[in-house]
């Protein structure tokens, strides 16, 4: 996977993030402060204006101005947490290799999926990101002998049912972790947004 | 002397704080506030953070004082062991606790055990 993959597949995120901006805000302002749609909206808007501003040559350097841009443009939560994830992706591909095997992807969101626990001290349960990516991460590590179109799709479904799953979880992170149960019966926005990364993914892959 | 930058999800909250903390804890302390989004609404820029940490630093450190969320994680982001790091306090108390000690000369392990003992002080 060379980088005009990675930029296919960033492009599908930032094209789903403005066509699902209403529907991840009204999830945020059940249990959050009802602008995940909107912040995300914002950052890869910038991130598309940073792409075409200097086009990367490598996957690497694709996602290290990905994360760069998130973390400065996106203004919530959010922007700190996914810049962690894509910078970490790209610091693990190295700014060098022009072509990804799937392996060392998995590899890469590993490494991704760490970085960002560690910043937010989130474990999976905590109904946060981390409930969808873990389990997209695993699922795409087990679907690698099936080729990357089985398990990019192995893993979006593995996001969506992780993020389905954080509904009848109480948060134990963030401004939803204040309400205590009346957290519960609500999609965690930062999982749903996860989710939608990972369709956006699939998509890329089954052109 | 230590720097210290508040940062804030309202820009109203770091001035008013960073203001407060100097007129309680002594002029002359480098304070910068560091609140609200690169729009001026509610939120946390990293640009502004930067900017600030730039602005207070002398050489002899800096503090941040986030308040909580994304001003908690831009902090942790930013942190440099040993030259920038994060007082897991109280915004107010902490912050004045902070000015007084690096007005005082401390240096920054002191100043960010004098702003930690804020966390501590009992109201009631």
């Amino acid at each position: 996977m060379d980088t005009s993959f990675f930029a296919a597949w960033i492009e599908e995120i930032a094209t789903a993030v403005r066509d699902q901006k209403d529907h991840l805000t009204q999830l945020d302002a059940a249990i959050g402060d009802a602008d995940h749609g909107a912040n995300l909206d914002r950052g890869f808007a910038a991130v598309r204006e940073a792409l075409a501003a200097s086009p990367p040559e490598t996957p690497g350097a694709l996602f290290v101005l990905v994360g760069s841009t998130l973390i400065r443009k996106v203004g919530g939560a959010s922007g700190p947490l996914y810049g962690t994830v894509f910078r970490q992706l790209g610091k693990t591909l190295g700014a060098e290799t022009a072509d990804v095997a799937l392996g060392d992807f998995a590899a890469a969101l590993d490494a991704a999926l760490s970085a960002v626990q560690k910043l937010g001290a989130a474990v999976e349960g905590d109904k946060t990101l981390v409930d969808a990516l873990a389990p997209a991460v695993r699922a795409l590590t087990e679907g690698m002998q099936e080729g990357p179109e089985e398990a990019f799709a192995a893993a979006a479904r593995a996001a969506e049912e992780g993020a389905q799953a954080t509904v009848p979880l109480q948060a134990r992170k963030g401004r939803a972790s204040y309400l205590g149960p009346r957290s519960v019966g609500h999609e965690d926005p930062g999982a749903a947004s996860t989710a939608l990364m990972f369709a956006a993914l699939q998509a890329a892959g089954g052109r | 002397m230590v720097g210290i930058v508040l940062v804030s999800h309202s820009a109203g909250l770091a001035a008013e704080t960073a203001a407060l903390a100097v007129g309680i804890g002594g002029a002359g302390v480098p304070v910068a506030a560091a609140g609200g989004a690169d729009d001026g609404g509610l939120g946390t820029s990293p640009d502004r953070v930067t900017a600030a940490i730039k602005e207070v630093n002398q050489g002899d450190g800096v503090i941040l004082i986030p308040d909580l969320g994304s001003s908690v994680l831009t902090a942790r982001l930013l942190e440099k062991p040993g030259s920038v790091v994060i007082a897991d306090v109280p915004f107010v108390e902490g912050a004045i606790a902070a000015v007084v000690a690096s007005g005082a000369g401390s240096p920054l392990d002191a100043v960010l055990a004098a702003a930690e003992e804020a966390r501590a002080y009992r109201k009631t």
